[in-house]
Order: structure tokens, then C-alpha cells, then sequence
């Protein structure tokens, strides 16, 4: 039986990658038509692939790759090793909730791009302002959501601890903690999310290399073979990084009972 | 006084709500003793505050007036040698059986060795053995609630207090467990404190059986069970058993009227 609907949900998975590669070829023959219909400049998926190819012979995509993953995990690290702390005392201590809370829901509303020519003004045009807008956009969106994991966990799970005596650093550590784990593994998710997103556009407005540099570069000089490559490589690091960590969070929380 | 300290002693114990205001009054004035080695079960109407008396007893709550004596001293926060079984299970999802068993001895610092010698002792109690590495996901509401048993016994309290632990169970397994339960208490004669729904349950199971009122929540009646122990299923469909059920039943059924009027 249990081998049963093993079985028929792996024939299920597999049965979507047919659709999955369909879909690619679609999208291909869309964009081949595109580039055919005359619109100025708009380059085919082959002289795309030259370009990126050029691009990694000459060191530049990796460079910028690397100048933008540098940013985005210094940032996106920092956010997250300040957030999981302060999360855990807004949810543990209702003071320190009722201080903390009325800033983030402030700042949340404000994009963190918005925060840039501020940033920029106080700490001038080097790493600094970059790293500082990642790490104010991952801080926010994992602060949140370990708070929520904190304030959710089942008080039975809390007074099954105390009962079989456990004190409050034992609550804590014991249950509080792992119990949060999926909502801190999800924020963090939300939290990559945001600071991939935020690196390109921060590199935009003000960089000297990186993936968004590299596209401001390219759109002064009419540049859309390049303006295709950084696209398609943004996209797919940002896939990339969003499944090894939903993989980490499988991985993690494997103990849940999913619905 | 009475000569013997009852094991656990409420008195005049009153708790209530607060609701927009207004306080419910969830128990009021309950007074009851619960001799060494019994075992007592609570039946009444839902909301009638069975769950809030044995937060109560487990120190899990403080009672607005009155208080709860265990062996002739006040409960004040909860304590390991009082073992709580709640209606929900309450295992921790992220532990195998096994550590499941072994949180309460890891607290009270017994060594690595020991502490999987006694788990592994309890785990085989309740007949989980092939089970003791598996996520509590895995198992079935019968097997998680006797993972729970196992987690409690395995910290030794000398006092039981299970709030509906087998109500969300179908017939069969809830009577296997019942027998288990009254196996295990005859040979270790802890003090048990059981809340039920079930009519039947409560009488199969007690000593003595309380039955309260709601609205506020108090002592309605105490009922005492004078069949002997071991019980049998034979006994079930004793005419003795049939009259202590209809007893019970019948002042469940015909509850006194809601003392408080005023209150919408
Ligand atoms: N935290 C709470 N806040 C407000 N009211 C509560 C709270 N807990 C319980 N009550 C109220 O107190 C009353 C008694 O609740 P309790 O859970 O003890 O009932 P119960 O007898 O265990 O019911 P059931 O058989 O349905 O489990 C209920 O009417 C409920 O509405
Ligand atoms: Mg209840």
C-alpha cells in the first residue's frame, strides 16, 4: 500500500518534467520569434549565447558574479545572525516586543532601495552602503518570522516540557528553538530572496562591478546581448540559491507533519 | 484533619477567566481528597472545567482562591513527580520516540546510559519497541498517546494526572489501553487523577468517580465504584456495572441548573 502511493507519486513527479522541458522549448521558440520580428536590437538566443560565452572567456561574468554574491552573502549573513537573536527576545519577552515592534513594522513598509541615497550620503560609495541595505533587507524579513515561530509554538509543547521539569532555559533551548526552526528556514528563504533582488538593484544605482553594474554598463552603449546574459544569470543564481535552501529546510524539518 | 494526608488535597479551590471584562468562573469552591494509591476519574459536561482543575493540580495554573496540597504541601509550578498526560498527545514532533521517552531523565541529569536502559524499559511497556526510532508523524493516535504514557511514567511521578488521554481513539484501542493502564496502576499503585467523557471509561477504570457540574464549574457528585479489581470485560455486562453506569450517567445527565443567573 505505502509502496503503492511511493510509487504512483514519483510517476507523478517525473510525468512533470516532460511539461517542464515543453515549457523551456516554448519559451525558446517565443523569444526566437521575438528576435525575428524586427523589433531594434532585439537579439536571438544564439548571439546571447556568444555573448556569454565571451563574457566567461574573458573573466568579466564571473567577476561580476562574484562581486554580487560577495555583497549578497556578507549582507544577507549578518541579517539573518542579527534577526534570529532579536526575533527570539520579541517573542520570549513581551517588552521587548512592545519596544522593537512599532520600527520594524515602519521599515518594513519602506523598500529597502529607498534606503540607498541615505545610505550612500552616510557612508559613501564604497562596499559599505551595498552590504548595509542587504543586510537591513534579510534583518527584516527573517526578524519577522522567527518572532511569528516564536509566538506559534504550541503552548502544550511548552507545558510538556514544564511538566516533565524542564525550567525556562530548558523550555527555551529545548523546545522553543526547534520548534521555530521552520519558520526561521522559511524567513531566511524570504529573506535570500529579498537580498538577491535588492544586490542587483543596488549595484545599479551605484557600483563598479557586480551583475547590476554590468547591465547599467551595457544599457548606456545599447548593449541587450549583455543586458540578456546578466538577466538570465540573476535568475538562475536566484534559483539556484532558493532551492538549496528549501532543500536545507527540507532537510531541517523533515520531523513536520506536512498538510 | 483527617489522620492520613490525602495524597492530593483541593481546597476551596476557585478559578475563573477573564472574558472581555467580565469574570467566567470556571470552578468554584471545589473541595475533594484524593487518597495514596487511588484512582479517581472526573467525568462531567464539556466546559464544565475538568481541564482547568488538573492544570491546577499540575501546577500549570494558579488558582485564583484556594489551593492544592500534594503529600500536605502547596503546589506552586509544576514538578516532575506530578506526570501530566494531555488530550493532544503533546509529543515533540522533532523527537524520535526514543528522545521523547529520555526528555524528562536528560532534565533531571541522568547519565546517557541509564537514561536509555530506563527508555528502553518504558518503550517496551507500552509495546513501541519497533517503533523507538521513529518520528512521532509516523504513528497513529493510539501509538503517539502510548509514546506519551511511556514519557511520562519514564521520569517515575507519583502521581498521574491524564486529561482525556484516550478520547480521540476508536473503541478497541481505547480498551486495550484502559487494561494496560489499569495493569500498570495495579502493580505501582500511583495516584491517578483521569478526566473522561466517557461514562463507561469512568466507572471501568475508578475507585471513585466525580462527577461535576458546570456553570461555574464544581463537585456535582462523588460516586463510589465498589467492584474489585482486576476488572474484566466480563464486568462491563455485570448488572453491578450497569446500575453504577446508569448512576453516573444520570447525574451527568440531570445537571443541577446554572447557579449564575445574572451572567448572560
Ligand atoms: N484560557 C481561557 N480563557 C478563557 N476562558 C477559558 C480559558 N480556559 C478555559 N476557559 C473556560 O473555562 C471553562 C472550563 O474550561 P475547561 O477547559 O476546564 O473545560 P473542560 O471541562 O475541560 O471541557 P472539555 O470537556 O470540553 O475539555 C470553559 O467554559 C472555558 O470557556
Ligand atoms: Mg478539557
Amino acid at each position: 500500500m505505502a509502496e503503492h502511493t511511493a510509487g504512483s507519486r514519483a510517476g507523478k513527479r517525473r510525468s512533470t518534467v516532460p511539461l517542464t522541458i515543453g515549457s523551456g522549448l516554448l519559451g525558446l521558440a517565443v523569444w526566437v520569434l521575438l528576435a525575428n520580428s524586427g523589433i531594434q536590437g532585439f537579439p536571438g538566443p544564439l548571439e546571447v549565447a556568444e555573448r556569454a560565452v565571451t563574457s566567461i572567456g574573458d573573466g568579466t561574468l564571473f567577476g561580476d558574479l562574484f562581486a554580487s554574491l560577495r555583497r549578497v552573502l556578507t549582507g544577507f549573513v549578518l541579517g539573518v545572525a542579527l534577526a534570529v537573536p532579536v526575533g527570539f527576545l520579541m517573542g520570549w519577552y513581551p517588552p521587548v516586543r512592545g519596544l522593537i515592534e512599532p520600527w520594524l513594522q515602519f521599515f518594513r513598509m519602506v523598500p529597502p532601495l529607498a534606503i540607498i541615497p541615505l545610505a550612500i550620503v552616510l557612508m559613501g560609495i564604497g562596499e559599505t552602503p551595498k552590504i548595509f541595505v542587504i543586510f537591513l533587507a534579510s534583518f527584516l524579513s527573517s526578524v519577522v518570522s522567527t518572532f511569528q515561530g516564536v509566538v506559534s509554538v504550541d503552548s502544550t509543547l511548552i507545558n510538556a516540557a514544564r511538566v516533565l521539569g524542564a525550567k525556562d532555559g530548558r523550555v527555551f533551548t529545548g523546545v522553543v528553538v526547534p520548534a521555530s526552526t521552520p519558520f526561521i528556514l522559511v524567513g531566511m528563504r524570504i529573506g535570500l530572496g529579498a537580498s538577491w533582488a535588492t544586490v542587483v538593484a543596488a549595484e545599479l544605482i551605484a557600483a563598479q562591478e557586480g551583475l547590476g553594474y554590468r547591465m547599467q554598463q551595457a544599457q548606456l552603449y545599447y548593449d541587450l546581448p549583455t543586458i540578456f546574459v546578466q538577466l538570465i544569470v540573476i535568475g538562475l543564481v536566484g534559483l539556484l540559491m532558493d532551492r538549496l535552501l528549501l532543500l536545507a529546510e527540507r532537510r531541517l524539518t523533515s520531523w513536520q507533519e506536512r498538510r | 484533619m483527617s489522620p492520613v494526608t490525602p495524597k492530593i488535597e483541593f481546597r476551596d479551590v476557585s478559578h475563573g477567566f477573564d472574558l472581555g471584562g467580565e469574570t467566567f468562573a470556571a470552578l468554584d469552591h471545589v473541595s475533594l481528597d484524593i487518597a495514596d494509591g487511588e484512582f479517581v476519574t472526573v467525568v462531567g459536561p464539556s466546559g464544565c472545567g475538568k481541564s482547568t482543575l488538573m492544570n491546577i493540580a499540575a501546577g500549570l495554573l494558579e488558582p485564583r482562591d484556594g489551593q492544592v496540597l500534594v503529600d500536605g504541601r502547596a503546589v506552586h509550578g509544576p514538578s516532575p513527580q506530578r506526570g501530566v498526560i494531555f488530550q493532544q498527545y503533546a509529543l515533540f514532533p522533532w523527537m524520535t520516540v526514543r528522545k521523547n521517552v529520555e526528555f524528562g531523565l536528560k532534565i533531571a541529569g541522568v547519565g546517557a546510559e541509564e537514561r536509555r536502559r530506563t527508555a528502553e524499559r518504558f518503550i517496551d511497556m507500552v509495546g513501541l519497541s519497533d517503533f523507538a526510532d521513529a518520528l512521532p508523524k509516523t504513528l497513529s493516535g493510539g501509538m503517539k498517546q502510548r509514546c506519551a504514557i511511556a514519557r511520562a511514567y519514564a521520569v517515575d511521578p507519583t502521581i498521574l494526572l491524564m486529561d482525556e488521554p484516550f478520547g480521540a481513539l476508536d473503541a478497541l484501542t481505547r480498551v486495550q489501553l484502559q487494561d494496560r493502564l489499569l495493569d500498570t496502576w495495579s502493580r505501582e499503585r500511583r495516584t491517578v487523577l483521569f478526566i473522561t467523557h466517557d461514562v463507561d471509561e469512568a466507572v471501568y477504570l475508578a475507585n471513585r468517580v466525580i462527577v461535576m457540574a458546570a456553570r461555574p464549574g464544581r463537585v456535582h457528585r462523588v460516586i463510589d465504584v465498589d467492584l474489585p479489581y482486576p476488572r474484566t470485560e466480563d464486568m462491563r455486562l455485570s448488572p453491578e456495572f450497569a446500575e453504577l453506569r446508569r448512576e453516573v450517567w444520570h447525574s451527568v445527565y440531570h445537571q443541577p441548573s446554572p447557579i449564575e443567573r445574572t451572567s448572560p
